[in-house]
């Protein structure tokens, strides 16, 4: 199986090592970056390609384009793995259209394309008669899709509730724990990496809402957008607050909830007990999903982190390839 | 509540059986062997605790198992919800707030803590609101929701009920 990789950041350059590493019979033609690319439709020594990426910054020649690799090199599956557009979905959307229309697989970790235009991709793709795949959008290595859609099988869906970003969940535990303020929280999550220099997407909560739109329009076929979820980030939040709640054995968490019967989306600070299953430490993430045969359900894992986005996307990958008997 | 059940071996038993199928909490049974009255019954008191709205369906099972019920007493208050308050409670007139949910008649404010860390800092409170049922604290809470919005507070709401 022929795949190529655009996007060789902290994920992409995940799933290159994973499958250089692994002895995974996968074969990486063409990789792409911001400014160059490099392509052979033989397979690329994906090791040169690291090399090179270290020694010059980028990862091949300068002047080619992911558009020339969906045009020139020869690939089954897409993986893109490009930063995140909320608004526009670009230009992720672009390559992921013009992959399905050209009868390619397409994996991607991006959550712009999936969260705006989820219906049209899926339609494209089954037109096309290929897979359109993107476990890694939600919660990272938890495979919260996969498990929703295939493992709860037969199951209505009620409630799906959770822990979906691991950067507030972290600040939320300093807090309790350390008595630290949430700009002291904040400034140590930087610091470990955990928050992006621009913080306000997690902590104003909207990368969980965006999760919660994925799940929502992906696994119970609804058509959300950000507009439609109630958000309430944890900018507010104090540390007094937490230390009250603490004194009934209680504590404070962001929580992301799908109501089906309402069919409502909010992401909002809550109160839990200290000893309820979602109440996860550091940057976990954790989702429960309440269902009528299997009754509570609850996925906890790693939300983030190259190796373990990168663990969601190959999972998809083998499980195309699985779909389609071992082709090359 | 005061049951009346005949004097026979398992009466009791069977009496206070639908308690515990509607999820109910028995906290204490008074049983008095003496008087016995004339047609050979006894009178049972029981108070206890029972989830919201399972009052009419634990009645229809006790009387189905052929068990009088003599009487129903007092309901309390016994549903209460806690919320951390986040925001500048006292300048925006914390007597105010709470008023407004004691002058409902169905849920008042039962506790209230608070922590003021510094002068124009914003202050942390919990406070539960009691009420006879779940629907009441509903609606005490959402007369909450429009005081937070209007004196920018942030409520923190529990995610079950507990």
């Amino acid at each position: 199986m022929k795949i190529a990789i655009i996007g060789f950041g902290s994920v992409g350059k995940g799933i290159a090592s994973i499958i250089r590493d692994k002895g995974l019979g996968i074969t990486v033609t063409a990789i792409a970056d911001s400014k160059s690319a490099a392509i052979d439709n033989d397979g690329l020594d994906i090791q040169s390609v690291f090399t090179a990426k270290e020694n010059s910054g980028i990862c091949g020649k300068i002047g080619l384009t992911p558009d020339d690799v969906i045009s020139d090199a020869d690939f089954d599956v897409l993986i893109e793995v490009t930063p995140t557009d909320a608004e526009t979905g670009e230009p992720a959307l672009g390559y992921i259209r013009r992959a399905l229309s050209s009868g390619r697989h397409v994996i991607t970790s991006n959550k712009g394309p999936v969260a705006l235009k989820y219906p049209e991709l899926k339609a494209l793709a089954d037109e096309n008669g290929v897979e359109f795949r993107f476990e890694a959008t939600v919660c990272g290595a938890i495979p919260i899709i996969f498990s929703l859609q295939n493992g709860l099988a037969g199951n209505k869906i009620k409630r799906i509730y959770g822990v979906f970003n691991g950067t507030c969940n972290y600040i939320l535990t300093r807090m309790a724990d350390e008595k630290l303020t949430y700009s002291q929280a904040l400034l140590e999550a930087r610091e470990l990496g955990y928050a992006e220099a621009d913080p306000t997407y997690d902590v104003m909560g909207i990368d969980a809402a965006i999760k919660l739109v994925i799940l929502a329009n992906t696994v119970l076929g609804y058509e959300k957008t950000l507009e439609d979820v109630e958000i309430v980030g944890i900018n507010m939040i104090t540390s007094e607050s937490l230390q009250l709640a603490g004194e009934d054995d209680l504590t404070i968490r962001l929580i992301g909830e799908i109501d089906c019967e309402k069919e409502m989306l909010r992401v909002m600070p809550r109160v839990l007990p200290k000893n309820h299953t979602l109440v996860v430490q550091d940057t976990l993430n954790a989702v429960t999903a309440e269902t009528d045969l299997a009754g509570e359900v609850t996925l906890i894992g790693r939300g983030a982190g190259s190796v373990e986005t990168a663990s969601a996307i190959i999972a998809d990958l083998l499980f195309i390839r699985k779909l389609n008997g071992r082709c090359a | 509540m005061k049951l009346e059940v005949r004097d026979l071996p398992g009466q009791l038993l069977e009496a206070l059986k639908p308690i515990s199928e509607v999820g109910g909490n028995i906290k204490s049974v008074i049983h008095k062997r003496d008087p016995l009255s004339e047609n050979g019954t006894l009178d049972v008191q029981i108070q206890l605790e029972l989830p919201e709205g399972k009052l009419d369906e634990m009645l229809d099972l006790i009387k189905r198992s052929n068990v009088n019920i003599l009487r129903v007493g007092e309901e309390q208050h016994l549903i209460r919800k806690s919320f951390i308050l986040i925001g500048h409670l006292l300048h925006t007139d914390l007597s105010d707030t709470v008023q407004k949910i004691d002058d409902t008649g169905f849920a008042e404010v039962g506790e209230l803590s608070m922590v003021m860390p510094a002068i124009n800092e914003p202050t942390s409170a919990k406070m539960t609101i009691k009420s006879d049922s779940l629907k009441d604290i509903d609606r005490a809470l959402d007369i909450l929701r429009d005081i937070a919005v209007k004196k920018d507070i942030l409520i923190i709401e529990p995610l079950e009920d507990f």
